[in-house]
């Protein structure tokens, strides 16, 4: 429980610093420096094999903590008639589980919401429209080109360039049926079998309409506060699960001594204040901007 | 001062067992918890039935035999005491009072307040001790120089008199801080150190098989230990058990 529970702190902290540039970098640039990011995490081996240990450790971290909970309720068979807990120990501490449980069933949701959709769904690339002034004749009597404006699409690609598109992306519907995305990157049409773009996934904008921002080509989300504030909540829970569980990692290994039990203590509280009110004020931040 | 107690009588480790009500008036404040419950079976055995069994052998407050657990806490509301140097005068007229014996698996009932703590025994025969040959010529002790921090911390790791209040108050009923108190205890001396891999192994091997729950951390063990027994013992153990389980 303390060696996957400390791995699984690093992990929020790693995650925390990806999440933040949702919000300390906007405009066309966020944009861009979010789905290059999640690109990175999709795509490379190192971050493939830190993945897997985080799912390992989650896996190993719930499964442990349920066995070990029917062990203890085993322990005491018949309960106290009167029993007053809040006298020796803090509420988390004894909530342990019910608190990871609520954790687990936001994970799955979290991953539902976005893992899932980066990986097996037509999340729309990643493009930018740009009105381009573009002559389109001869005026007849006067001689003189005529201008008009149009709206081109273009496809932001993982070579970090914008590529002017044959399609209207920003416009297109990613149905399952008709348009396949091949090694994360390419979008084929199903039916021709041709590539029809090639770029990143727009990420960036998945995250800002389900959290309640309008962006044009994409459903708006309807739900978006009621997601901002379970967002919120289960961000308290995990506070509250991390209040207790960072200094209980460190008694579990051994490596609590009157010397650092003062330090480990606080770093445990501030930890478990600090990271989640963080990720918490990411949605808030989005659906109020 | 009148009381309303509400005790669990239990007729033997097969009774199924219930809370009854007892009413006792005339309770002194300077009375100590076990001279009202000596005063409450008096009454009981004028009136015929059967005295409230409870554990309780020296009674001032240093062999671990007395228990109970009195209204929701290990040797009641007082801090830093067994049951026997609790005193009345920490009740108030007309309180009820709960009093109902340790609750753990490894820790049956015999009847009424009274446990089978012989667990803890079979804990201590699986490690608690020192091989070392007594026939003849026996060393003196202080012939070994001990560092004094050292000698004070496995001293007050020895101050536990296995009264079992850590296992009460544990919301998974886990053995730890009584186990981790005798490692410690054990393991801080030079004359310990030598079987220190096999003790921690063995010891919590038996806790387990006795069927004691894990430790959580919550330290509610630590607050309601009469000795004042610190986590620190238990983060102690944990590191001699985990040397023990990767070098042994």
């Amino acid at each position: 429980m303390a060696l996957t529970g400390l791995f699984l702190c690093l992990f929020l902290v790693g995650h925390l610093l990806g999440n933040l540039q949702l919000i300390f970098i906007t405009g066309e640039e966020g944009k861009v420096a979010f789905n290059e990011y999640a690109y990175f995490m999709t795509h490379n081996p190192a971050v493939k094999v830190l993945s897997y240990l985080t799912y390992f450790s989650i896996l190993f971290h719930a499964i442990d903590g349920l066995m070990l909970t029917i062990q203890n309720k085993k322990a005491r068979p018949t309960n106290y008639a009167m029993n007053k807990p809040n006298t020796n120990s803090s509420t988390p501490a004894r909530y342990m589980a019910i608190l990871g449980t609520v954790v687990l069933v936001f994970i799955c949701t979290h991953m539902v919401n976005f893992w899932a959709k980066m990986h097996f769904t037509n999340m729309p690339l990643h493009t930018i429209t740009k009105s381009i002034e573009a002559p389109v004749g001869q005026d007849p009597t006067t001689g003189q080109p005529v201008v008009k404006e149009l709206e081109v699409d273009y496809v932001y690609t993982t070579n970090g360039q914008y590529q002017e598109s044959k399609v209207s992306l920003a416009e297109m519907n990613y149905s399952e049926e008709k348009y396949e995305i091949k090694k994360g990157t390419m979008l084929y049409d199903k039916t021709s079998g041709l590539k029809v773009a090639e770029g990143l996934k727009d990420l960036h904008s998945q995250v800002m309409t389900f959290f309640g921002q309008d962006i044009k080509g994409l459903p708006s989300n309807s739900n978006a506060l009621l997601y901002v504030i379970l967002y919120v909540l289960s961000m308290a829970v995990l506070g509250f699960h991390l209040w207790h569980g960072f200094s209980s990692a460190f008694q579990t290994l051994g490596l609590r001594s009157k010397k650092y039990v003062g330090a480990i203590s606080m770093a445990g509280k501030l930890f478990a204040v600090i990271i989640p009110a963080a990720f918490a004020i990411i949605p808030i931040l989005i659906y109020l901007a | 001062m009148k009381l309303n107690l509400k005790i669990w009588r239990q007729n033997g480790p097969q009774d199924k067992g219930e809370m009854k009500t007892y009413p006792i008036d005339g309770v002194d404040g300077d009375m100590s918890f076990l001279e009202m419950m000596d005063m409450l079976n008096n009454q009981l055995v004028e009136s015929g039935e059967s005295p409230v069994a409870f554990d309780h052998d020296c009674r001032e407050g240093i062999c671990g035999m007395c228990s109970l657990y009195i209204n929701g806490e290990a040797h009641g509301p007082d801090r830093g005491v067994t049951t026997c140097q609790l005193h009345m005068r920490k009740f108030n007229d007309g309180d009820t009072i709960y009093i109902e014996p340790w609750r753990a698996k490894a820790f049956p009932v015999i009847k009424d307040l009274v446990v089978d703590r012989s667990s803890f025994d079979r804990i201590m025969n699986s490690g608690g001790f020192v091989s070392v040959n007594t026939s003849g010529n026996t060393v003196d002790a202080n012939s070994i120089p001990i560092p004094k921090d050292d000698a004070d911390k496995a001293f007050e790791a020895a101050t536990c008199i296995g009264c079992g209040a850590c296992v009460a108050s544990c919301k998974n009923a886990s053995a730890m801080l009584f186990v981790s108190a005798k490692v410690s205890q054990l393991s801080l001396l030079p004359q310990g150190k030598v079987e220190a891999k096999e003790r921690v192994l063995n010891m919590v091997q038996t806790m387990d098989d006795e069927g004691f729950g894990n430790c959580t951390n919550t330290g509610a063990c630590e607050v309601e230990c009469p000795k004042g027994i610190s986590l620190e013992n238990i983060a102690r153990m944990n590191r001699e058990y985990l040397k023990g389980a990767l070098t042994k």
